[in-house]
């Protein structure tokens, strides 16, 4: 028998529970304070910003976060090191295969087994994690044209963003939260026939995306909401730990494919786009979307040479296994370790305590970061019209599901 | 430069045995200090042209448990021009635990602290907002510890699902 739940409404509830932080008392006379709630798709539900106006001047914003509560860290603790994967994947749930990689590295790094992946697994990880970045870029830059009032931009790349999602279901079986990359290789090998549909896909693509230079990044009222706007100097993003697009568009070439060279990515080609200010001032909203655009072009280039790889030097063999290195027990030696990589959205750096007797990790930190990302809104947000404060959030693309683990 | 080079450096200009030890069995290397002087040792090591850590990764912080009685915070910087990176490791009594906040240094070590504060009950001195910021205001407990037990309620709502009787 279920129970009837015992709760009853009282309005200082809410009062109580996501207390406002400015009050009647501390406004002045022509200010007032308006809830802005869910308004990028990704953050649906999930995140109240508390706005102080005086008529359409943002004055002051204050963002409260705390709804999702998938607890994360929590599961980590009870959960063996490769059962943790799927609760991964749930984090970034529009960018889930690249947070399996770094998630995967750093177990294998802590086991010692990180040079001992086989090629072809590093290069079908690398495959499948850029097809997601394209995918996670797709979402920032569609919802983001639909926050602006663009329609258009936002069906056709949700369409293209689809045709990656199928293929993606075709690796792994599952559409968004894959559990695909296992910690020292791979559920399975790629479906036979995927290289050639995966070929297809990327030269359907790659005119498409001269469209959405035509229709959106070029478009005159996309450049008028957003060139000027919410611009992050250098140095204040790096203070707010603010990576990935956002601190490239605001001209710091840092990326840690790059500059750590995990996995295969030192040989890859691949160019590392920074915000310019082509528009208007270096680090505004229309530059980080150009980054991300410029991204999915580089992500492209990254899978064409995979590919090439994967049907090359590194082809499917009958006696290729790619659980081969799969442990079947998990059992790290005592340390701590701290594991980054290039997300869709920046930094995702998850923190690991081992005690060397069980294969549950003492402690796992994810370093979310969307996260960091969110906090510099109040920063620079400031002195712009309420219409600008949503350009601005939908520019800095989080997912709640790592803002709240 | 080398761990031992930041020992050298930190000890050489905040007193001989201000690095308490080096822990080598953490990647990237660690330096294990007192609570107290965390914030001297995050001062120096940001402005100094040598080391120049202009980026906190992550602020983590880990309950060790009623039994070892400890809680630690660690703290993992990067820097980007140098390219090197450094772990600080602090270890808090579990009774009080309390650490000075560097959220004057770095930006993100305000709702990073704040996190940590919202599910260990560590309190960061001088931290210019500690609030909650995952669980309501209200919430008893903090629920990363590792002694913590889920309420059965909260404000009259259960906070765990019974299994419905199949029967």
């Amino acid at each position: 028998m279920s129970q009837a739940i015992e709760y009853k409404y009282r309005p200082e509830n809410l009062n109580e529970s996501a207390p406002n932080v400015h009050s009647e008392s501390t406004l002045s006379r022509d200010e007032m304070v308006i809830n802005i709630g869910p308004q990028h798709p990704s953050t649906h539900g999930v995140l109240r910003l508390e706005v102080v106006t005086d008529g359409e001047i943002v004055v002051d914003v204050v963002p409260h976060l705390g709804y999702l509560h998938r607890c994360f860290e929590k599961h980590a603790e009870s959960v063996a090191m490769n059962g943790v994967i799927p609760f991964v994947d749930r984090m970034d749930y529009v960018g889930a295969m690249n947070s399996e990689h770094a998630y995967a590295m750093g177990v294998e790094r802590m086991l010692g087994i990180g040079e001992k992946i086989p090629k072809r697994v590093e290069y079908i990880r690398v495959l499948v994690a850029e097809l997601n970045r394209i995918a996670s870029h797709f979402v920032a830059i569609g919802t983001y044209g639909l926050d602006i009032g663009a329609f258009t931009p936002f069906l056709w790349v949700m369409r293209d963003r689809e045709h990656i999602l199928r293929l993606l279901e075709w690796v792994s079986g599952a559409r968004m939260l894959y559990n695909y990359i296992w910690i020292g290789g791979l559920y399975y090998d790629l479906p036979a026939g995927f290289e050639e549909k995966c070929t297809e896909f990327i030269n359907y693509l790659k005119p498409k995306l001269v469209e959405l230079d035509e229709v959106l990044m070029n478009n005159t009222i996309f450049i008028e909401r957003t060139a000027n706007v919410g611009m992050i100097p250098r140095n204040l993003a790096i203070n707010y730990g603010v990576t990935g697009p956002i601190l490239r568009g605001s001209g710091l070439r840092l990326d840690y494919r790059r500059v750590d060279g995990y996995s295969v990515y030192p040989e890859l080609d691949f160019d590392v786009p920074i915000g310019t200010g082509a528009m208007g001032q270096t680090g505004d909203c229309w530059d980080r979307t150009w980054v991300r655009v410029q991204e999915v072009k580089e992500s492209v280039k990254i899978i064409e040479q995979c590919l090439t790889q994967l049907k090359g030097d590194h082809k499917r063999t009958r006696d290729f296994d790619p659980r081969e290195l799969v442990p079947k027990k998990i059992r790290p030696k005592a340390q701590d370790l701290y594991v980054r990589a290039e997300n869709p959205k920046g930094e995702l750096g998850f923190f690991f305590r081992t005690d060397g007797r069980s294969d549950i990790a003492v402690r796992c930190k994810a370093r979310g970061c969307s996260f960091s990302n969110l906090s510099i809104l109040p920063a620079i947000s400031k002195g712009y019209m309420v219409a600008d404060l949503i350009a601005i959030v939908g520019s800095l693309d989080f997912v709640m599901g790592e803002v709240d683990r | 430069m080398t761990t031992e080079d930041f020992k050298h450096l930190i000890d050489l200009n905040l007193g001989e045995g201000t690095v308490l030890s080096i822990d080598e069995n953490a990647t990237p290397k660690a330096v294990v200090i007192a609570p107290t002087q965390i914030v001297a040792v995050c001062e120096l090591l940001k402005d100094n042209d040598q080391t120049y850590f202009d980026l906190l990764s992550c602020l983590t912080a880990i309950d060790n448990g009623p039994e070892v009685n400890t809680m630690e915070v660690i703290y993992n910087l990067y820097s980007i021009p140098l390219e090197h990176s450094l772990m600080i490791k602090t270890v808090l009594d579990r009774a009080s635990p309390a650490i000075d906040t560097v959220s004057h240094l770095w930006k993100t070590a305000d709702w990073h602290e704040r996190e940590a504060f919202d599910l260990f009950g560590i309190s960061f001195n001088s931290h210019p907002d500690l609030r909650r910021i995952l669980m309501p205001a209200d919430w008893e407990g903090y629920p990363m510890r590792k002694d913590y037990e889920e309420p059965a309620t909260y404000r009259g709502m259960k906070t765990i699902r019974e299994e419905e009787d199949p029967s």
